[in-house]
């Protein structure tokens, strides 16, 4: 990897390791740099999408996760982080796709929740396990607080939104349709 | 695995068998589904299909993707794009035209439940990391469809008496083809010894239970069970319906394999 003039000063100072630590947290702010394409005011770290960056002998390699399977903004986050890290100087680097743990809405910061409030698109809340799906299936849906004026009366229009990982709801106090961010 | 008689050995080959076989199901549909797209009997309604179908052909792609790598090829796109029909592993339940609304719902319907019981199913048996932890991701997603499809047999069902006749004519017409759900061949037989796989049979009573439910909710006949089961396609006999849309699906990328989106 190629280190800007700043850190190339460090890395005669400093041991190996200590390089490495140091360029590790710069990919992570870098990353913070990075926004999804889809809800412009979040960056990909407090999306929870960058799961892991890490060093393979020289190559930092940037493991990231899909939010929804079928997100189309994946490929273009891919190529966001590709084109931050190159402009950043990153000469050897890879981005993998990584299953293992699958992404959840629980993995978003509370501030991103809170920018999310702001920009009009009702957060999601913490997800509960529940066993019992199928009950549910047939019982009450969650109440869904308005993001513009927390009225409490608001009413599902449809489980599927503008992009896959939102639907859609109506609020009775503002009369205002909004957006809500689904717990998955 | 390229002919649809060969019965995987290896663990890998099991698995990859797998694999394939959920990822076609899923690609045909999320395929079908796109078809409403510009389409839909109202916007939401719309969006919702557009949205399953992506979710679909994300499943798809990644096992593909998985199948892939295991399999050292360069992609998930050469299994979408460069196998012919017999090589696809769909059930015919997924590959037929996409009808009417109804229709779409109630085939959507039938196979989400089916999806909901194979996944809770195959995450408790899989050991794979990798193929447990999409198993997992795609659930999350599974259980959005079936509320969404449930929901609509229920409105159509008990709607209009225009809805109604719709709503049962379409359950009547797709029953013959739910019995591939539930099929288990050599190959399958092959998987499950590697834990790859659970057997499909025994989640016919589950299935059953939910199906019969939601239809007498919807006031919608329960077809019967003992009449003509269609069967084959997980050996790569398809019905004539599969030629048309992997041609529409496929042409582009093969009359230009070595084009790049830029």
């Amino acid at each position: 990897m190629r280190l800007e003039s700043h850190d190339s000063i460090l890395t005669t100072h400093y041991f190996m390791n200590k390089t490495k630590t140091l360029s590790k947290s710069h990919i992570w702010s870098w990353l913070e740099e990075v926004i999804d394409p889809e809800i412009p005011v979040l960056n990909v770290v407090e999306m929870g999408i960058v799961r892991d960056v890490h060093y393979e002998d020289d190559t930092v390699v940037v493991k990231i996760t899909p939010t929804y399977s079928g997100c189309p903004a994946m490929n273009a986050i891919e190529m966001e982080i590709h084109k931050k890290l190159k402009e950043k100087g990153v000469e050897n680097f890879k981005v993998l796709t990584d299953f293992k743990e699958s992404w959840t809405t629980d993995w978003m910061t509370a501030h991103a929740r809170k920018k999310l409030k702001e920009y009009g698109i009702a957060p999601p809340e913490d997800t509960e396990e529940s066993d019992d799906f199928l009950t549910e299936l047939k019982g009450s849906q969650k109440v869904v607080p308005c993001p513009y004026c927390d009225s409490m009366d608001t009413v599902l229009q449809s489980e599927f939104g503008s992009t896959a990982c939102k639907s859609l709801y109506y609020c009775k106090g503002c009369e205002q349709p909004f957006e809500h961010f689904k717990c998955i | 695995m390229s002919t649809f008689d060969t019965i995987p050995n290896t663990d890998q080959d099991a698995l990859v068998e797998v694999l394939l076989r959920l990822a076609d199901d899923r690609l045909i549909h999320g395929q079908r589904l796109s078809e409403w797209t510009g389409h839909g009997p109202e916007l939401e309604e719309d969006l919702a299909l557009a949205n399953v179908a992506l979710d679909m052909i994300g499943h798809a792609a990644s096992l593909y993707g998985y199948a892939a790598e295991l399999e050292g090829k360069e992609d998930e796109d050469y299994y979408a794009y460069f196998r012919d029909d017999i090589d696809f592993k769909n059930i015919a339940l997924v590959e037929l035209p996409r009808g009417d609304f109804a229709f779409t719902i109630a085939r959507q319907f039938l196979f989400s439940t089916f999806s909901y019981f194979l996944y809770t199913g195959l995450i408790k048996k899989v050991e794979d990391e990798q193929f447990r932890g999409m198993l997992q991701k795609h659930l999350k997603e599974i259980k959005y469809h079936l509320r969404h499809s449930r929901e609509w047999v229920l409105r159509l069902g008990d709607g209009t008496e225009e809805s109604h006749e719709k709503i049962q004519e379409a359950i009547d017409e797709i029953w013959m083809y739910t019995g591939e759900l539930f099929d288990l061949d050599d190959a399958d037989e092959a998987a499950i010894k590697h834990n790859h796989f659970i057997n499909v049979t025994s989640l016919k009573p589950e299935w059953k239970k939910i199906v019969a439910e939601t239809l007498e909710e919807a006031t919608i006949e329960m077809p019967d069970d003992d009449q003509y089961m269609f069967s084959g396609s997980r050996q790569g006999r398809h019905t004539e319906h599969l030629g048309p849309l992997l041609a529409q699906m496929q042409f582009l990328r093969r009359s230009h394999p070595e084009a790049e989106w830029k």
